[in-house]
């Protein structure tokens, strides 16, 4: 393989309805300065590794090089990407560029952290192909940046959005989180406010949830940390539907908003489609047809693996059709897509359709069923009662 | 005849008998050391977890004395609760002699009196025994004591002993050999064997245990059972050594087994006269009684798809229980099940734990009733066990609901609290008296469905764990009752309903709105709990909706674990019952049994 350096030939993104069938690939960069209280994602702190996991990553990522043809999706997420030097960001883009095919144009994405944002670094990371960030700037209010335990201010996230709109970034995407302790309609509305004074192309907005193994639920069990009633986490994600759509966005996942159809992540779709993916790196997940396997959870482990010249994979499965079906239904109520009962075997009884359509939760469109906001909102109940 | 001594042990729950029974036979040398599991008598998981002994078992010790004379020792072993009573009459019925246990710290208590009274009523001889001399809060001077005054024996007949320990174990022994007499009767009468229990074995059919009083039998022998006139041929006759050990033949005085082809143990009635076919008894020996059950309610699967597993289940089990009698019932709310019967709320609680333990099944248990008789205005009178049967209320000239004598023994500062708490369960009639000092027994005529909810809970709490309750059925008394229902969402789920005394209707219909309201989970929209009498709703509860049931991410590391939990909600969801479009768990039905605010 050619190292080939002609990472600018990457074309810009041009599509319309980004949902495509060709399979996508994840890094899963578990590196991070510190660790931020709510987030559950596998990343450790130990940055001289770095080097070490880099090469290892390459190494996995031949295991798999004939096994899922054309990727047109490239996502850089963790951990923190942006932790790594740019010169790593490039030996990793071009690494894989020498393994696998990717259509052209092929999304690139890459998660940032506003306090690592420059322009150098952005405008190197264009030259390699990345052709859309997603930044996470979680709030504007500094408190609460403080709060979600982050490293950078308030300001740190402004300037970084502007510094990725002057390096000529159309399509970047804002990462808030809402439904904080004592985070009030109004805050919310405000900090949507300035995030649409920035016109992004596309927003995640992740309602605060107490997660596994993380200093927040610890807090929780101590009552030290109580989350909004449900009766107001339901106000504000309405809220935030409404507030956004009403300003042009598609809702088009429980969490995500798109500006138009042609900037909705094209990776992230993958997950909701059973569109087969490749995750490299420790605790990714990969699905290719009926079967998902997953790496371990442990840099270590992994790093151990590879070196002894074995897949680093922790565990896998081979879903049976009655479990494609409930993550059909999973993903279905999660999304505008929505769900093709002809895909349902058995089907759902028509009663409960039309039960689900009477009380709002859910469209009938022909053989579709389409979750409305109140779908949304119960959208982990619904596969059981239809099921 | 001779060297036969036939005895059992009796003891108020806890006290050790079964310790006991197990040191004696290990004192014996009937099985090995080695061999030796602790608490041989009692081996069901329920017996040994709760420490009492539900089945009987009864062991044939070969026991040689200091001048080597060789003796037979039988041990018939009694269940050990008050639901069983009718069991350890018969027991006691097949002894000459007793080992009367009392705990060294706990003393006489209300079943070690209950105890007693059979034992008397059965001219037994008392050999007294203090266990548990080895805590170091044993007060034998006291038990002593309260034997003297609240038994009327000598104290100084009293063994002391540490079955735990192993001390005492030769003099008890001793005890049983020298102080119980010998059996007698006359071998060569017509036979007569009373049944004292029954035991199923899959392979040989019902093991019948049985004292034989006059007579022999042998196998070949074709037998009779007296009270309903079946016949059955003898294919085996033997003791109870462990394993049982077959012999030529049993005569009068012996005590030990018949295996005669009677293929469930509910074709044999304990308390029953076995005699010969050819060269039968005149009379039955005297004692006999049906057995009926006290207590009632159904069960039903949690998924309705498992009647025919729970059916299955129940006649397997009803194999080695005659005294569960159950029938085909059917709810709007909960669909096919069975009313069953039992001799009292332990066995219901006994039955329900080994059909979900041994048997493996998840059931939903309505709450427990004892039977109710209701008198029409055409004359003909109903008894009603079933809330689902209640008549038209408009019907009823009167009605009728059994009471019990209770019996119960506390610590003078506890007479304040378990009056007032036998007050509030409707008790009249009280009556006091001070066996010892600082000891009190008080009686009481209370409705049998005011006991059969957590009384004996709510003693034990109230008491600190030093009141104990005895109690016998005496007769039907005029109540003034109701059919309380209970409405989820305006549905009637007819599976809650419960009949009740009228002043306790409003209290009972508010706590069990109460507990439903916490053990349902929220659901998408507002669910109201109602209790009513006839159409009046006398008792309202609310659980509010939930307004959001989604989480914010899904994507590729989540998405296994989120199916994985549907996977698990949706097998939950077996275990929920829907009532119009409300899901009701098990652990609701069983709550609601509950009176308790705990």
């Amino acid at each position: 393989m050619s190292r080939s350096r002609k990472a600018h030939s990457w074309r810009p993104l041009k599509r319309t309805m980004n949902r495509t069938d060709l399979p996508g690939l994840y890094i899963h960069i578990p590196f991070c300065k510190s660790k931020c209280p709510y987030c559950d994602f596998y990343s450790v702190t130990e940055t001289d590794r770095i080097e070490e996991w880099l090469q290892a990553l390459l190494i996995e990522s031949r295991y798999y090089r004939h096994d899922f043809g054309t990727f047109d999706s490239l996502y850089l997420g963790g951990g923190t990407p942006s932790l790594l030097h740019p010169r790593q960001i490039e030996k990793l883009i071009t690494g894989l560029r020498d393994v696998f095919t990717f259509d052209d144009p092929a999304e690139v994405t890459m998660e940032l952290n506003p306090d690592d944002v420059t322009r150098e670094n952005l405008a190197f990371y264009r030259s390699l192909g990345v052709n859309r960030v997603s930044l996470g700037v979680q709030s504007f209010v500094e408190e609460e940046v403080r709060f979600l335990g982050r490293r950078h201010t308030s300001r740190q996230g402004v300037s970084a959005i502007e510094a990725i709109r002057e390096t000529g970034f159309d399509e970047f995407s804002i990462d808030l989180m809402y439904g904080l302790p004592g985070q009030s309609i109004r805050t919310w509305g405000s900090i949507l406010k300035e995030a649409l004074s920035f016109s992004p192309a596309h927003l995640s907005c992740y309602q605060l949830t107490v997660e596994g193994d993380t200093l927040f639920s610890r807090m929780a069990k101590e009552e030290k940390l109580k989350l909004p009633e449900d009766s107001r986490q339901a106000d504000l994600f309405v809220y935030t539907s409404e507030y956004l759509t009403g300003s042009g966005f598609i809702h088009y996942e429980v969490s995500n908003f798109a500006k138009g159809p042609e900037t909705l992540s094209r990776h992230n779709v993958k997950y909701w489609q059973h569109t087969p993916y490749l995750g490299l790196g420790p605790s990714a997940h990969s699905l290719a047809g009926k079967k998902r396997w997953w790496n371990v959870r442990d840099v270590d482990q992994y790093l151990e693996s590879i070196h002894g010249d074995h897949i680093p994979v922790g565990g896998f499965e081979d879903l049976s059709s009655s479990q494609m079906n409930l993550e059909k239904l999973l993903f279905g109520f999660r999304t505008m897509w929505g769900i093709d009962v002809r895909q349902i075997i058995p089907p759902p009884a028509r009663e409960t359709i039309r039960g689900l359509c009477d009380s709002g939760f859910v469209t009938c469109h022909d053989q579709n069923i389409i979750p409305t906001l109140k779908g949304y909102l119960f959208a982990d109940k619904l596969p059981l009662m239809v099921s | 005849m001779k060297h036969i001594r036939n005895f059992s042990i009796i003891a108020h729950i806890d006290h050790g008998k079964s310790t006991l029974a197990d040191r004696l036979i290990q004192y014996t040398h009937l099985v090995e050391d080695r061999q030796f599991r602790d608490q041989i008598l009692d081996n069901m998981d329920i017996e040994r977890e709760r420490g009492i002994t539900i089945k009987s078992q009864t062991v044939d010790l070969p026991y040689v004395d200091e001048n080597g004379r060789e003796y037979e020792l039988n041990l018939i072993d009694t269940p050990g609760h008050v639901d069983f009573s009718y069991e350890v009459s018969r027991a006691l019925a097949s002894c000459e002699g007793v080992l009367l246990l009392i705990d060294a710290a706990q003393g006489v208590e209300a079943q070690t009196l209950g105890n007693l009274y059979a034992a008397l009523e059965h001219n037994l001889v008392i050999i007294p025994v203090i266990n548990k001399i080895d805590l170091p809060v044993a007060d034998i001077e006291r038990v002593k004591n309260e034997i003297d005054d609240e038994l009327g024996l000598d104290p100084e007949t009293a063994i002391l002993c540490s079955a735990k320990e192993g001390i005492g174990i030769e003099e008890i022994l001793k005890a049983i050999v020298e102080r119980i007499p010998p059996p007698t009767g006359d071998a060569e009468k017509p036979l007569t064997a009373l049944t004292f229990d029954a035991q199923y074995d899959s392979f040989r059919g019902t093991i019948v245990s049985c004292r034989v009083f006059d007579g022999t039998v042998k196998q070949g022998d074709t037998v009779r059972l007296m009270s309903q006139g079946t016949t059955y041929r003898v294919e085996e006759v033997g003791i109870f050594r462990l394993p049982r050990e077959p012999q030529k033949e049993l005569t009068a005085g012996m005590v030990g087994y018949i295996i005669a082809g009677i293929k469930t143990v509910s074709d044999i009635r304990i308390g029953d006269t076995i005699t010969l076919d050819t060269y039968p008894a005149l009379e039955q020996l005297p004692g006999f009684k049906d057995v009926k059950p006290v207590v009632f309610s159904s069960i039903y699967p949690i998924a309705s798809d498992d009647y025919q597993s729970l059916f299955d289940a129940l006649e397997k089990y009803k194999l080695n229980d005659a005294s569960l009698v159950y029938q085909k019932d059917s709810s709007a709310a909960l669909g096919q099940g069975f009313r069953c019967g039992y001799l009292g709320l332990l066995h219901l609680e006994i039955v329900q734990e080994r059909l979900e333990r041994e048997f493996d099944q998840s059931i939903i248990m309505t709450a427990p009733s004892v039977q109710y008789r209701f008198y029409l205005d055409d004359g003909t009178r109903l008894e009603v066990d079933n809330p689902l049967h209640y008549p038209d209320p408009g019907s009823i000239r009167s009605s009728e609901e059994p009471y019990i004598k209770a019996s119960i023994l506390i610590p003078e500062r506890y007479v304040g609290v378990i009056m007032k708490l036998c007050m509030e369960r409707r008790g009249v009639n009280s009556h006091m008296s001070y066996p010892t000092p600082g000891r009190v027994e008080v009686t009481f005529d209370l409705p049998l469905a005011e006991v059969i909810f957590d009384f004996y809970d709510k003693l034990k709490s109230l008491t600190q764990g030093y009141g104990s309750f005895d109690y016998e059925i005496t007769d039907y008394r005029e109540s003034s009752l109701a059919k309380l229902d209970i409405l989820v969402n305006g549905e009637k789920v007819d599976a809650l309903s419960i009949l009740v005394h009228r002043d306790n209707a409003r209290e009972r219909a508010v706590r069990v709105c109460d507990k439903l309201r916490d053990e349902i989970p929220r659901q998408q929209f507002k669910i109201a709990i109602q209790g009513a009498i006839g159409g009046k709703i006398i008792a309202r509860s609310t659980i509010s909706a939930y307004r959001k049931d989604v989480t914010s991410k899904c994507y590729g590391g989540d998405i296994s674990r989120k199916r994985k939990l549907l996977e698990k909600q949706k097998k939950g969801k077996k275990r929920m019952r829907m009532v119009g479009n409300v899901e009701i768990p098990q652990s609701a039905f069983l709550a609601a049994l509950k009176t308790d605010d705990e």
